[in-house]
Parts: C-alpha cells; sequence; structure tokens
C-alpha cells in the first residue's frame, strides 16, 4: 500500500510594513515619552523611578474608586496606619540603591560566583583541612548558628514587613533585602555543608543545638523571634535594620568574624560574610534613607522621633543583651586578634553615629 | 549543579527553621483554614545560589532581545491596532505582579511547612522581577512606538479608569480577606494555574503575528518561573486538604476564584486576542479554541479534576457555565463591544473591524455577523469626526442600550438575561450572573453555610466607575481623568487609528454630554418602576441592543 502525504502548507502570519515607529508622523503627543504622573526626584526621571513609581495604587494619589477588597473589618490594601509612624508623603521614599529585577538579578548572581569560587578554590588547596581546629569549632558552631538569625529576619521580618509597607518603593526595597537575607543564609548552611563534607569530624549540624540551646545565642535567638512576632511593619524594620544589625549582626560578622578569620588560617569566612555584610549595608542604606525622612518629616517629623525613642527603649535592651550574650566566643578563639569589648565600642559607636543621622537619642547606657 | 548536589543542598537548607520558644508565632493575616492536623508536601526544591545565576541567565536573554527590536526597527512592522491594547493590558499587569509578592507572607504565615515558605520567598522576588520587567518593556513602547499616548500616563489611567479597576480587583484579590482564599487559591491555584497561560502564553504568541517579538520574549520568561509557583500552590492546597475542617471553605473558594478569574481575565485578554489582533488566517485558533485548550483540557481536566480523588469539590458547573458564556453567549464579543461603545473614556485606541475580521468571526464563531456586525459598520461609521457625538451618545443610531455594571466582578452585565438584581448592605446591587451575586451577598460574609467565617474578606470600594461622574459633563470628566494629549484638547483615545491630526477627536466633541450612572438611576427609582426597567433590560441584547418595549398582553 502506497500513501502520499499531501506537502503540508505552514500557515505563519504575514510581516506588514505598518511603519508604527516613533517618529514617523507628527500629531499631538507623537514626542510625548516620557511618564508624565509623577515628579522626578532630579531633573529627568531614573529608569528605577520609571519603572517603580505608582505602580502600586494609593487612594492618596490617582486611585479613585477606592480598595476592592477589604479584610474583616473592611479595611484593604495597603493602610497607613499598619505603623504608628507617619508620613506627609509616603511616596517620597526611594531606593537609594535603584534596586529592580536587572540590578536584583545582577548582584545577586555575581555574590553567588564570588562566594562558590572562593570555596572550590579552598577545596582544590585543601585549605579547609588546614585551618586552626579551635577556629573550626567556632565555624562549625557560631558561624553556621548565625545563618538562623538571618533566616528568621529574611523569612519571618522582611518578607512579612514588604505586605505592609504602604508603596511600592518601600514594598520593592523590603523584598529585595529579604531576598539577601535568604541568601546569606543558604550561602552560610550550604559553606556548612561543604566544610562538614571536607573536614573529619566536623559536625555539621552542631548549630541547630547551638542556635537552639547554647546560652550564647539565647539572647539573640530571644531578639529574632521577637522581631518576627512585631506587627508594625516599620517598627520591624527598624528594630532590625537599625537597632539589631549594628549591635548584634555587626558586632558578630564585622567587627568579630572579619577580624579574626584570617590569622586561623580561614580565608573562605571573610568571603561569604563579607558579601552578607555588603548587602546589609546596602539595605540599611535603604532603612536610613526611610527612616531620615520620617525623623524629618515636616508635619510629623517629631512625633515620629519619640515614636522611635520609644521603640527605642524596647528594642535597644534586647538587642544589647543578645550581643553581651555572645561575648563567650570571642574567648574561644585561640589568636586574640580583638576583645569583646573593642568589638562592642565600634558597634555602639556605629549604632550611635545612626541616631544622630536621625536625630533621635536614646539616653541609657548602651 | 548536578540533581545529587540539588537534593543534598534543598535538605541542608531545611535546617535554617527552627520551632519559636520565646515568642509563641503571631497570626500576622487571618485564616478560617487550619493548618493543625495538615501533612506536608514539598513543593520543587528550590535554592537561591542556582536561582539568582538563572534568572540573570534569562534576563540577559531578555535584554538582549529588546536591542536586537530597536536595532532591527521592530516597530515599523508592529500592528497598531495591536499595541494600542497593550496601553490597557501593560498598565494593568505589573500591579498583579508585585501584588503577588505582597501576597507571599500571607500563605507563610498560615502554612506551618518551612520547605513551602523557602518557595514562596523566592516566589516572592520573582513577582519583583516580574512587575519590574513589565515597566520597563512598557517604558520601550513609549520610547519607539508611533503613538506613546496612553503610555505616557499609563498608571494614573490604570487607577482612575473603569477597565483599569476591572483588572485591579485581580491584584488585590491576592492580597486581602482570608490569607488561604487570596493567596493560594485566588492566586496560585486558579490564577497563576489556569490563567497565566492565556496571559503569557497565547497573548504573546498573539503578539508576534501583529509584529511585536518582545511580548512574547518577556512574558515567556514570565511565565517559566509559573511552574514553580503552581508547585508550591499545588503543595499547599492539598496540606489544606489533608484536614477535613477546610473542604467547605475550599469549595467557596474555589467557586469565587474560578468564576471571578473568567469573567474578568476572559474579559481582558478574550478582548486583546480577538478585537486587537490583525492575523485573520483561518486556521489561527480562536481565543474560544485557545481556551477548550489552556483551560478546559490542561487545567479542568488535567489539575482540577483529578483534586477530586483528595476530596475536593470542583465546580464543574462553573467550569461548563464559564465555557458556555464563552461559545454560546458572546461573552468576549459583549465585552469587545463595550470597550467600543465607551471608547471616549479610554486612554488607547480603538481600531474598527473591517470585512475581513467580519470574515473571520463569521467563520469562527457562526452567526457573529448577525448580532455584532451590524454594530461594528455604525462605529466605523461614527469613528469619523464630522460633527456627531461619540457611539455612546448617538442614541437610536448605535441601537445600543448602556449596561449596568456587575457589582462583584466590575463587568458591566452583558448577557442581559443573566442580570441578577438584589439589595445588599442596604443598596440595590446589579450583577451580571448568580455567581457574582453568591459572591458578594453569600461568600464574602462573617458566615458561611452557618459556619463563622471571621477571616473573610469583603468587597469594598466604589465599585460603580460610573457614580463617581454621576451628573458630570463629559468633557469634564475626561479632562479630570487627564486623558488628553499635549496639545490640550485632543482626545488620548480615538475610535480609529488615523493619526492625522485633522481627523482626531478632541474634547469639544465631548462638551454638553451629561454623565449619568446606571446604579444611582436604579437606586433612586421606586420598587415598580425598577422592576419593570430590570425586566426589559433583561429582555435586551444580544449586543446591547435594547429590548422593544413590552406587548401589551
Ligand atoms: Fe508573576
Ligand atoms: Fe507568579
Ligand atoms: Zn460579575
Amino acid at each position: 500500500m502506497s500513501t502520499t502525504t499531501p506537502e503540508k502548507v505552514r500557515s505563519v502570519p504575514k510581516p506588514v510594513f505598518t511603519d508604527a515607529e516613533a517618529g514617523a508622523r507628527e500629531f499631538p503627543s507623537s514626542t510625548s515619552r516620557n511618564y508624565n504622573y509623577f515628579v522626578p526626584a532630579k531633573r529627568r526621571a531614573t529608569l528605577y523611578e520609571d519603572v517603580t513609581v505608582d505602580v502600586q495604587p494609593d487612594p492618596e494619589r490617582h486611585l479613585s474608586q477606592g480598595w476592592l477588597y477589604g479584610f474583616a473589618n473592611g479595611v484593604g490594601g495597603y493602610p497607613h496606619d499598619w505603623t504608628r509612624l507617619k508620613s506627609s508623603n509616603w511616596h517620597e521614599f526611594l531606593d537609594p540603591n535603584e534596586e529592580w529585577e536587572q540590578t536584583i538579578y545582577r548582584n545577586n548572581a555575581n555574590v553567588v560566583r564570588q562566594v562558590q569560587q572562593t570555596i572550590a578554590n579552598a577545596k582544590a588547596a585543601g585549605s579547609f583541612l588546614t585551618e586552626n581546629q579551635s577556629w573550626l569549632s567556632v565555624l562549625e558552631r557560631h558561624v553556621s548558628a548565625l545563618a538562623h538569625a538571618e533566616h528568621g529576619i529574611g523569612m519571618y521580618v522582611y518578607t512579612a514587613c514588604q505586605r505592609d509597607a504602604p508603596t511600592n518603593m518601600i514594598n520593592n526595597a523590603i523584598a529585595v533585602a529579604a531576598a539577601h537575607k535568604l541568601r546569606f543564609a543558604q550561602d552560610l548552611i550550604l559553606y556548612n555543608l561543604e566544610v562538614s563534607e571536607q573536614v573529619p569530624g566536623f559536625d555539621g549540624s552542631a548549630h541547630k543545638t547551638v542556635w537552639q540551646s547554647d546560652p550564647a545565642w539565647q539572647p539573640t535567638r530571644e531578639n529574632v523571634e521577637q522581631l518576627t512576632g512585631t506587627r508594625d511593619w516599620a517598627e520591624a524594620f527598624f528594630a532590625t535594620a537599625i537597632v539589631f544589625e549594628p549591635l548584634v549582626g555587626e558586632l558578630f560578622r564585622s567587627h568579630l568574624l572579619m577580624q579574626v578569620a584570617a590569622v586561623h588560617g580561614d580565608y573562605v569566612t571573610p568571603t561569604v560574610i563579607g558579601v552578607g555584610e555588603a548587602d546589609v549595608a546596602r539595605d540599611q542604606a535603604g532603612a536610613r534613607r526611610l527612616f531620615s525622612l520620617l525623623a524629618n518629616d515636616p508635619v510629623h517629623g517629631a512625633a515620629n522621633r519619640a515614636v522611635m525613642e520609644g521603640w527605642l527603649a524596647t528594642w535597644v535592651p534586647r538587642s544589647i543583651a543578645a550581643g553581651r550574650g555572645l561575648q563567650p566566643i570571642w574567648s574561644q578563639l585561640s589568636e586574640k586578634v580583638v576583645t569583646f569589648d573593642e568589638s562592642a565600642t565600634r558597634a555602639k559607636t556605629r549604632f550611635t553615629e545612626l541616631l544622630t543621622e536621625f536625630g533621635l537619642t536614646y539616653d541609657k547606657e548602651l | 549543579m548536578s540533581r545529587a548536589s540539588i537534593t543534598k543542598s534543598h535538605q541542608k537548607i531545611q535546617e535554617l527553621a527552627w520551632e519559636p520558644t520565646f515568642v509563641s508565632p503571631v497570626e500576622k493575616f487571618a485564616t478560617d483554614y487550619t493548618f493543625e492536623k495538615a501533612q506536608k508536601k514539598d513543593p520543587l526544591k528550590q535554592i537561591l545560589r542556582s536561582y539568582f545565576p538563572m534568572e540573570e541567565e534569562k534576563d540577559n536573554r531578555v535584554f538582549g532581545a529588546m536591542d536586537g527590536a530597536i536595532r532591527g526597527n521592530m516597530f515599523r512592522q508592529v500592528q497598531e491596532r495591536w499595541m494600542e491594547w497593550q496601553k490597557l493590558f501593560l498598565s494593568i499587569i505589573p500591579f498583579p505582579e508585585i501584588s503577588a509578592a505582597r501576597a507571599m507572607p500571607l500563605v507563610i504565615n498560615a502554612v506551618p511547612n518551612p520547605e513551602v515558605h523557602n518557595g514562596l520567598a523566592i516566589q516572592m522576588i520573582d513577582e519583583v522581577r516580574h512587575s519590574t520587567i513589565q515597566m520597563n518593556l512598557k517604558r520601550l513602547y513609549m520610547n519607539h512606538y508611533i503613538d506613546p499616548a496612553g503610555f505616557d500616563n499609563t498608571l494614573k489611567a490604570f487607577q482612575n479608569n473603569y477597565a483599569g479597576t476591572i483588572g485591579r480587583q485581580f491584584g488585590e484579590g491576592f492580597i486581602t480577606g482570608d490569607a488561604v482564599t487570596a493567596a493560594n487559591v485566588y492566586l496560585t491555584i486558579v490564577a497563576e494555574t489556569a490563567f497565566t497561560n492565556v496571559l503569557f502564553v497565547a497573548m504573546p504568541a498573539e503578539a508576534a503575528a501583529n509584529g511585536d517579538y518582545l511580548l512574547p520574549t518577556v512574558f515567556h520568561s514570565v511565565q517559566s518561573d509559573e511552574s514553580r509557583h503552581i508547585s508550591n500552590g499545588y503543595s499547599i492546597i492539598l496540606m489544606a486538604l489533608s484536614d477535613e475542617r477546610n473542604r467547605q471553605l475550599l469549595e467557596r473558594d474555589l467557586r469565587y476564584a474560578w468564576w471571578n478569574n473568567h469573567a474578568v481575565v476572559d474579559a481582558a485578554i478574550g478582548t486583546f486576542i480577538e478585537y486587537g489582533t490583525k492575523d485573520r488566517r483561518k486556521d489561527r485558533e480562536s481565543y474560544a479554541e485557545m481556551w477548550r485548550r489552556w483551560i478546559y483540557d490542561d487545567y479542568y481536566r488535567s489539575y482540577l479534576v483529578p483534586l477530586e480523588k483528595y476530596g475536593l469539590v470542583i465546580p464543574h458547573d462553573l467550569v461548563e457555565e464559564a465555557w458556555n458564556r464563552i461559545w454560546n453567549k458572546g461573552y468576549v464579543h459583549e465585552v469587545a463591544q463595550f470597550f467600543a461603545t465607551g471608547w471616549a473614556a479610554n486612554y488607547w485606541r480603538i481600531d474598527g473591524m473591517d470585512d475581513t475580521d467580519f470574515e473571520w468571526f463569521e467563520h469562527k464563531y457562526p452567526g457573529w455577523y448577525d448580532k455584532y456586525g451590524k454594530w461594528w459598520e455604525t462605529y466605523s461609521a461614527l469613528s469619523k469626526r464630522n460633527g456627531h457625538k461619540p457611539i455612546m451618545f448617538e442614541g437610536d443610531a448605535a441601537n445600543y442600550e448602556y449596561p449596568h455594571r456587575c457589582w462583584t466582578c466590575m463587568v458591566p452585565c452583558l448577557i442581559r438575561e443573566d442580570t441578577v438584581v438584589d439589595e445588599v448592605d442596604g443598596q440595590v446591587r446589579t450583577y451580571c450572573s448568580e455567581t457574582c451575586h453568591w459572591t458578594d451577598a453569600v461568600a464574602f460574609r462573617p458566615e458561611y453555610e452557618g459556619r463563622p467565617t471571621p477571616a473573610m474578606g469583603r468587597l469594598t470600594g466604589k465599585r460603580e466607575w460610573e457614580s463617581l461622574y454621576h451628573g458630570w459633563d463629559y468633557a469634564d470628566v475626561i479632562r479630570d481623568l487627564g486623558y488628553l494629549r499635549d496639545d490640550g484638547k485632543t482626545l488620548t483615545p480615538q475610535p480609529h487609528l488615523n493619526l492625522d491630526p485633522k481627523e482626531m477627536w478632541t474634547i469639544d466633541s465631548v462638551e454638553g454630554i451629561t454623565m449619568q450612572s446606571p446604579n444611582v438611576l436604579l437606586n433612586a427609582m421606586s420598587p415598580e418602576e425598577r422592576e419593570a426597567h430590570i425586566a426589559k433590560y433583561k429582555r435586551g441584547g444580544p449586543a446591547g441592543r435594547p429590548a422593544p418595549a413590552e406587548a401589551v398582553a
């Protein structure tokens, strides 16, 4: 039996010359090629402003029909009273890092490559095996325990805060900060995995008990859990980025690990921690911008500063206690490069500088 | 990364979660669902160190294509009929995207499964990606397409327009009300799993047929993230199903979410695909055919129906009725006609349909011409600027009764015979269908079938757009909306594609017309007047034709 298959005619749309290109004709608005519904911060709108401003509606700007869905109490959207801080213009905040789709992936992919390359080099050189024993124990127990704190902040503080923030720009910036924290936590824990595969006797799961029950970490865990349980999004953001980060996060990362790892023969930890710290600094720039605007708000500035000082009264003692709790780690090191007091002084100086920026005072002993 | 290494890494990152002991978890976003007894289900394995480079790679392809399109003068081959509808679509879509990011903590908070949390947090950052990449595409259109008006005011227009609002409910539906209803059932189980196929796959294919290959590049890149989102949602619904007490809520939410998604997405995307295209090859799939494939076969039959074995009650009747509305009741055609009727309140231009279009419609939807052909001929005739008013105000010539709006889905009650009227919350409201009435009157309430549902949301807002401007001069409405071009008098919207300034409509053509809200008028009627009015309204159509006065019995 023979069959002939009729030749199949492909059906495809034909290209048509339409000349629908900019400049092909002149007519009203033919050159109107800027988003015209917002006033850019500088003379020309940046790409960041173009892709960010007004994406999420606000009844105080263009939204005319109001929120279409409410919670059970009828309140919808991202109401301004979900924080005690007030602003005469929430939309004034622009992310100083200008994060959007392209920067997010470019930066984080670079970090991933840098971390993985460093680990691969160390593996190839067998350098994990030559690290000092007391240091390996710090790595196993404490560097890895930090991952929990970073994860908790990324997943249960920042991810929740971005839901509540009143504008697209604040929302996007906090979402990016959350992604940084989550990636950093994974960087740390996967680094732990690599070392545990290289170094015999390295207990890859020790960090769990350390985080859960080592007295050194309990005040930090308590601080992080309190942050995750805070309903006022600006308070949670403030207590994390402005209080916890300098007094606990940076104290441990910058003022300890970054100082001491190398002298113990470890050059991987400074890379992993260093990129995490750089992200914290980026995100903190956003927080500083936001809280400066609020502290200096022409209408609500004084009231906001009072609220923030109330937050300081609650959160500073918690983070001071958390930082102090970590003190025993300083003495577990064989090479004493820096004392706890020196590190703590640096952390407190940084923190005090931040407060001055907002015109805030914390009158108790730090 | 190798599969073994992904599995190992994925297992390792599970160590990050812990049981809090100092602070008991706070219910940040309320839900009536319970996950106390839920069995944990694992979603796709997702690790940030593979995620970021993978997405960067995808981005590089998108940006490469954008550069290429500009260098290759893509806009010389782009159909204006198509691009105009993108002014509406791209004004809406970044908002639902970023709302999906906001939705993630709702489910993270509700579902006690750290493994799912990881996937959801990655979805959050995906959605920031989607929102900003789409804004950037629109910016490129504004810079390179012949007519930037309507792109230049995109987000203001989105937030004050009757059609923008229809789309906006889609995004708000993800983030407000019962956390699981919003962020799992409405967002993921229905919007992402069912409707992103028509939004991000079918529609971009139509864009390509109209000379625009950037929309497909961007949206396929977006869609490639959706399988992970779908997997997140699927593990959550399976967890919910493992607790008997959630069944009734799931059944309610699937009915609401399915119907609202159908009403909103099919209205918009159906119109773009059927009325925004110049591709009238007879063998190109119609929206109805695409729907049958993507929604009916791939979603309903292959995804939803198999969930029945877990005890889920599927809204078979509503799936069939959605199809019935699309296939027999002309849903998409009625919506497109409504958009064109109200062209003067749009921020995009609408091209009329010609003989080639008529032939295609008749071929794909037999009987189309008898219903809609005459009206589109009138539309074209009245699109010329020669002293008459826009078609909406040309009463007898247009032969179109301006519709009531559905209080729930906010698409008008276009299938006139299905209109439901009820007094709800002290106001007489109209609904496009039984299910939209049920959504407002029954589902979004603090009690459902005798069971308290304290976390359930409410429908709020000034849901009938027309009531904002009741009694206004139409020209003032347009001025207030800001739909004017940079000469201060030419309208942004036009009922044709002719860019010759002499042919373009100006603000004076709508001066002296009083805007009226059908809902305000309805509420002002006596009960008897209202009954007669609605009876006549329901006898109207198709194609908005007013019913003849009732024959005396
Ligand atoms: Fe998305
Ligand atoms: Fe998604
Ligand atoms: Zn409806």
